[in-house]
């Protein structure tokens, strides 16, 4: 009983593109390299390949700014404070993934608060007015939005586990507050900004559901893809080279970052 | 120092800001006396009136739960035993091989529960095939919620309970489940939230079947924008709120027994 | 009579082997010892008596029944963890009232020998606390006590005093004593701290890379460590490069490179040209100043090099003719003086012949 617990989510999911896929690209194209030839000879698809790669280093960049100083914070705020103030990043994270896709239609709607100032005030100088929703703008922002808290907490949890005595050590031995930050704890946190990013870089690359809502036609991404190619034109064959193309980047990118966290491990 | 921590705060405000003003914009505008989500009007029910009385959306509420309910209690039940089977034996292949599904974007998952259904399978996708792809991906959830817990603890309190006299039934019963019972909750709990909320494989897995509520809320949002889709995401929001808030209850009580 | 014995039984993890064919006889209502560096195989010698792991080969025989297949629960042993392994889950009574439970106590009964219990271990205001709201030596009295309620045949303790504070530890000491005393259980104690050992234990088994080096009374053990290991692992010990020229009933005349020949006691088993080591404890040497009268004829002439102040005591290290440093240890009586000799004076070094002997390589 207890084996076949273990079995079921090899069988069902996880592993199972590696060969359920390929079989399937056989039997019903006849030709396994048709549909990887296909992928190539049209340069939109290796340009949408691209364009989610750039995504995802944009969001993972944009969260690691952003996710630092709130984590920075909470790790030197005082013990008790702590859980409660990494309560409030995970709570609204809690909340429907759709949900939190849908506020920021509402937010950057044409006819949003948020439009107004920012057309008006591109008015002020002169420039045409820009619409938010349903553009790369609009994809990246709740990108960010959806994958802030996978960033803040292992960065925090490696932040947390830093002894403070070094910070004084290197006060001590004349370092000012910059280069304490990037001599000591910088180099301490890669691991945590590792393992954030590997949380925030894969989802992102895999995900429709935002440029589905959010974006402009031009705005679609891998997600996308692979969803038209089983759910609309039902072209099986290349949905399942597109998804091993994919779960390939997926692999290599963890593992590039888990090669990256190694060393600075032995640190942490 | 002083300056920087003050800078810290400031920026970190603004951080928390742009967390929950999205979530808080939603629920003020379910409120809202306007068909627009743009401008203030007047406060009003008539919104969730609206909601109570879609025959579809009440539907697909109704599924989800069965979906939540059965998916959640299944997942803690193969979740537990993978867990505690993880630790016992000091596994290193199934670790892997159980949080997969955790570790890969979604959408494989879905895109490969789909095949798997209608080619190996060979099943019609509804209901059923939600739960189960459900099921699968919250195991490894709750697998990594028991295993934490029992990694916290002294493994020699098992071999106490066995030197005093408990034979492994008894040690099981006395000693390990109740000392899990936390994690097995915390576990059935997000894995219901988890289930609830989930759109990517819902999404794959649904087939054309009855209505479910994710689906609905994206359908609604990719058809028109009204309040009602505000109301029915504070209705969620509540929900979700309260499940966690009583999973935080069983998880402080986590953390009493083993700090010292 | 012979409680536990352990006849020829082997461990091995792998290439490696924890336990070496250790044979140990324990009697009834014992307090025995073993005593050894971490790793030497004690802890899993432990484990074995208790019934969490078997051996490779050997017998465990309680009153002369062996036992090797009977599961940790049906073994009338209990354990004291060093970690204590009390539930946490558990309030203290409840924890001590566990192995009743087991064995299907009635209800009132096991609250009857729990209250006792408590107020043995002077915890009777700590039976609804849980394990984290007590101290390290309260959880320790919980551990004892627990271990104690059902009166086991036999209580194994694993380094119980190692996670206490040096003071507690010595309280501690004194309890465990008594409470041996008091409940009449034979006591099998693991520990790598050889003062404990020296205090608590009737008899003292000294194990090394799993095996048994020596099994003795402390004094004995103290005073006549059969190899250079047990002398070297318990107290501190000079040792002179010695081999044997002379074997008779009462003595052995060693030579020792620079020193000339000198006597100490017979040993068993040993012939003439055996090499081996002349080993004296520092607080049995003598040290004279030079102007001193001559005592006895085994005295050398010194060099004081050096001297540590602990307190009570001082010890030297002082330089002898043949070049080789031993260590004396003097006690401080005269009040505020550090130190009797300094460093560089000329000293006379002796011991009486029956505080010397000779180990073999």
């Amino acid at each position: 009983m207890i084996l076949t617990s273990f079995r079921l989510p090899g069988e069902f999911g996880g592993l199972a593109p590696l060969y359920i896929l390929p079989d399937k690209a056989n039997t019903d194209s006849g030709l396994t390299i048709e549909t990887y030839q296909f992928f190539f000879s049209d340069f939109i698809y290796v340009e949408v390949f691209l364009k989610s790669f750039a995504v995802a280093i944009f969001t993972t960049i944009i969260c690691i700014t952003l996710a630092y100083p709130l984590a920075l914070l909470i790790a030197r705020s005082p013990r008790k404070f702590r859980n409660l103030m990494i309560m409030l990043v995970v709570l609204p994270f809690a909340s429907n993934f759709l949900i939190r896709i849908y506020a920021w239609m509402i937010i950057l709607g044409p006819e949003s608060a948020l439009s107004h100032i920012i057309n008006s005030t591109l008015a002020f100088f002169d420039i045409a007015p820009v619409t938010l929703l349903f553009s790369p703008f609009a994809v990246l922002i709740a990108m960010i939005y959806v994958h802030l808290p996978f960033m803040i907490l292992p960065l925090y949890t490696n932040l947390e586990k830093h002894d403070p005595i070094l910070l004084d050590a290197a006060q001590d031995l004349g370092a000012n507050a910059w280069q304490r930050f990037w001599y000591v704890t910088w180099p301490q946190s890669l691991p945590g900004i590792f393992s954030g990013s590997a949380l925030v870089f894969v989802p992102v690359l895999g995900m429709f559901a935002i440029p589905d809502i959010l974006g402009g036609t031009g705005d679609i991404m891998i997600g996308n893809l692979i969803k038209d190619q089983f759910l609309g034109t039902r072209d099986w064959p290349f949905g399942a080279t597109l998804s091993i193309m994919l779960t390939l980047a997926v692999l290599s990118i963890t593992g590039l970052f888990s090669w990256f966290a190694r060393p600075a491990g032995k640190f942490a | 120092m002083q300056r920087r921590m003050t800078t810290l705060w400031i920026v970190s405000i603004l951080i928390y800001a742009f967390l929950y003003i999205p979530l808080i914009v939603v629920v003020v505008f379910s409120f809202n006396n306007s068909k627009l989500n743009a401008e203030w009007v007047g406060f009003t029910l008539h919104w969730y009136q609206t909601l109570f009385h879609n025959h579809e959306m009440l539907l697909a509420a109704r599924n989800s739960l069965i979906i939540a309910i059965s998916a959640s209690t299944l997942a803690t039940l193969l979740g537990t035993m993978a867990g505690l089977a993880i630790h016992r034996y000091k596994l290193k292949v199934l670790p892997i091989l159980a949080f997969t599904p955790v570790a890969m974007p979604e959408i494989l998952l879905g895109v490969s529960l789909l095949l798997f259904f209608l080619q190996v399978l060979n099943m019609t996708l509804g209901m059923f095939s939600i739960i189960i792809a459900h099921t699968t991906f919250c195991i490894g959830f709750v697998a990594i919620i028991v295993r934490a817990r029992l990694q916290g603890m002294d493994d020699l309190i098992f071999e106490a309970a066995r030197d005093l006299g408990a034979t492994p039934w008894q040690t099981f019963y006395h000693v390990t489940l109740p000392l899990i019972r936390p994690a097995i909750i915390a576990g059935a709990l997000m894995s219901f939230t988890l289930s609830i909320d989930d759109f990517v494989i819902t999404f794959f897995t649904k087939g054309v079947g009855e209505p479910i509520l994710p689906i609905q809320i994206y359908t609604m949002i990719k058809v028109a924008i009204t309040p009602e889709v505000n109301a029915v995401s504070t209705l969620l929001m509540l929900l979700t709120l309260t499940l966690i808030i009583v999973a935080t209850r069983f998880d402080t009580s986590v953390l009493r027994s083993e700090s010292k | 009579m012979v409680l536990i014995e352990i006849r020829n039984v082997t461990k091995r993890f792998g290439d490696f082997i924890a336990v070496d064919n250790v044979s140990i006889e324990i009697k009834a209502g014992e307090f025995f010892t073993i005593l050894g560096p971490s790793g030497c195989g004690k802890t899993t010698l432990l484990r074995m008596i208790a019934g969490f792991d078997a051996p490779d080969s050997g017998q465990i025989l309680l009153e002369g029944k062996d036992i090797i297949d009977v599961p940790p629960e049906k073994r009338p042993f209990h354990t004291v963890f060093q970690s204590y392994a009390l539930f946490p889950h558990m309030t203290v009574a409840d924890n001590i009232g566990f192995p009743l439970k087991m064995a299907g106590k009635a209800r009132h009964e096991i609250m009857t020998l729990v209250t006792k219990a408590l107020e043995e271990v002077e915890l009777s205001q700590f039976g609804n606390r849980y394990p984290h709201e007590l101290s390290g030596g309260q959880k320790q009295r919980v551990a004892f006590a627990r271990g104690l309620i059902n009166q086991p045949r036999l209580l194994l303790l694993d380094e119980p005093l190692g996670a206490l504070d040096e003071k507690l530890r010595e309280n501690m000491q004194r309890e465990l004593i008594n409470l041996q005393a008091e409940a009449g259980v034979t006591f099998i104690y693991i520990t790598h701290a050889q003062n404990e050992a020296l205090a608590l234990s009737h008899r003292i088994a000294i194990m090394n890379r799993g095996k048994i080096e020596q099994v003795d009374e402390p004094a004995r053990i103290y005073n006549f460590p059969m190899n250079r290991f047990v002398a070297d692992f318990i107290g501190k010990i000079n040792m002179l490069d010695a081999s044997v020229i002379e074997v008779s009933t009462f003595h052995l005349k060693l030579r020792v490179a620079g020193l000339g020949e000198i006597t100490v006691p017979a040993k068993a088993c040993i012939k003439i040209n055996d090499q081996g080591v002349l080993a004296v404890r520092p607080e049995q040497i003598r040290i004279a100043p030079e102007t001193s009268e001559i005592h006895s004829e085994l005295q050398f002439m010194g060099k004081i090099k050096g001297f540590f102040y602990i307190g009570d005591v001082t010890t030297y290290n002082i330089e002898l003719p043949n070049n080789t440093w031993i260590e004396a240890l003097l006690p401080n009586s005269e009040p505020g003086h550090a130190k009797l000799f300094d460093i560089g004076d000329t000293v006379v070094v002796s011991w009486q012949e029956q505080s010397a002997q000779f180990l073999p390589n």
